[in-house]
């Protein structure tokens, strides 16, 4: 069980890193949608299109390693398992 | 002979008149074009937002750009964040109320030093800027561009367009926005950035 909530904690912890970087390291708040300027030919107005698009901020990297850091000390409230060397 | 001479005099006053009255633009632009950019910076965070909701009136008269008055309306509930959280409290009481005051308004008390370039002018607007029923006289540099014709390349209707530009700094403690509140994330000044296209469709 030790073992498993720490390699749990680990791939949660990767997922996180990596889920956020994927999705646009921002370092921001978490976002739902996303602005684009797109230029109006005729007016040469610069205006914004809004659309739905999720990207993580740094408060969704901190929950999910919070959780992964919970795991990984849960586990040791767990024995280590004498049939392991870990 | 006299009658007739009168008769001239008196239609071509009247078409001078005619042709020297402003031009009404209506910015409700129906391709969704006209919006306002804000933009805070405060040491904590740095936010930006959108507002599109654009409605309004500008009289113009191209032969006059000085005597421009009208009056620019935005919908408090179209200001937008990308963070819905933050949109929730952005629209909320503590800080632009929407629910108790849908506009924020501008109206144009007058155009001051007035430079017309072709079809561009640039000018300081004199007006009244009400934010949650504070209203302030402010002064805002502008620059108005006025595309004869090209309404049909927009809506396929003949007309006129008139593109206001305008990048300006508001208080928000002068309005009341959550005043001395929160500074290190929502800074006190507020950048504006207007872009609006009014439109004049010919009469028959």
């Amino acid at each position: 069980m030790r073992r498993k909530l720490r390699v749990a904690a680990a791939l949660l912890a990767i997922l996180c890193v990596a889920g956020w970087l994927t999705l646009g390291a921002n370092r921001g708040w978490t976002k739902t949608s996303r602005t684009r300027m797109e230029k109006d030919p005729v007016t040469d107005i610069d205006f914004p299109t809004v659309e739905k698009h999720f990207s993580p901020g740094v408060d969704g990297l901190c929950i999910g390693l919070l959780l992964a850091a919970g795991l990984a000390g849960i586990s040791f409230a767990f024995k280590p398992n004498p049939n392991h060397s870990s | 002979m006299t009658e007739f001479k009168f008769t001239l005099i008196a239609a071509l006053a009247a078409a001078s008149t005619a042709l020297a009255a402003p031009t009404k633009f209506d910015f409700k632009d129906p391709k969704g074009v006209n919006n306002v950019v804000f933009k805070t910076d405060a040491p904590l965070e740095s936010i930006n937002g959108t507002a599109g909701g654009i409605s309004g009136a500008v009289l113009y008269d191209p032969a006059n750009p000085g005597a421009t008055t009208g009056k620019i309306v935005v919908a408090a509930n179209s200001l937008h964040v990308g963070n819905p959280t933050m949109k929730e409290h952005l629209h909320g009481e503590m800080w632009m109320n929407v629910a108790k005051y849908p506009e924020i308004t501008f109206e144009l008390g007058t155009l001051k030093n007035a430079k017309t370039t072709g079809d561009v002018t640039t000018a300081d607007a004199a007006g009244k800027l009400t934010i949650k029923d504070v209203t302030k006289d402010i002064t805002v540099p502008v620059k108005l561009t006025y595309l004869k014709d090209k309404l049909k390349a927009r809506t396929g209707k003949e007309g006129d367009l008139l593109v206001v530009r305008a990048n300006f700094v508001v208080k928000r403690s002068d309005y009341g926005i959550n005043a001395s509140k929160g500074e290190d994330k929502v800074s006190d000044e507020i950048d504006l950035s207007l872009s609006v296209a009014g439109t004049a469709p010919k009469q028959n």
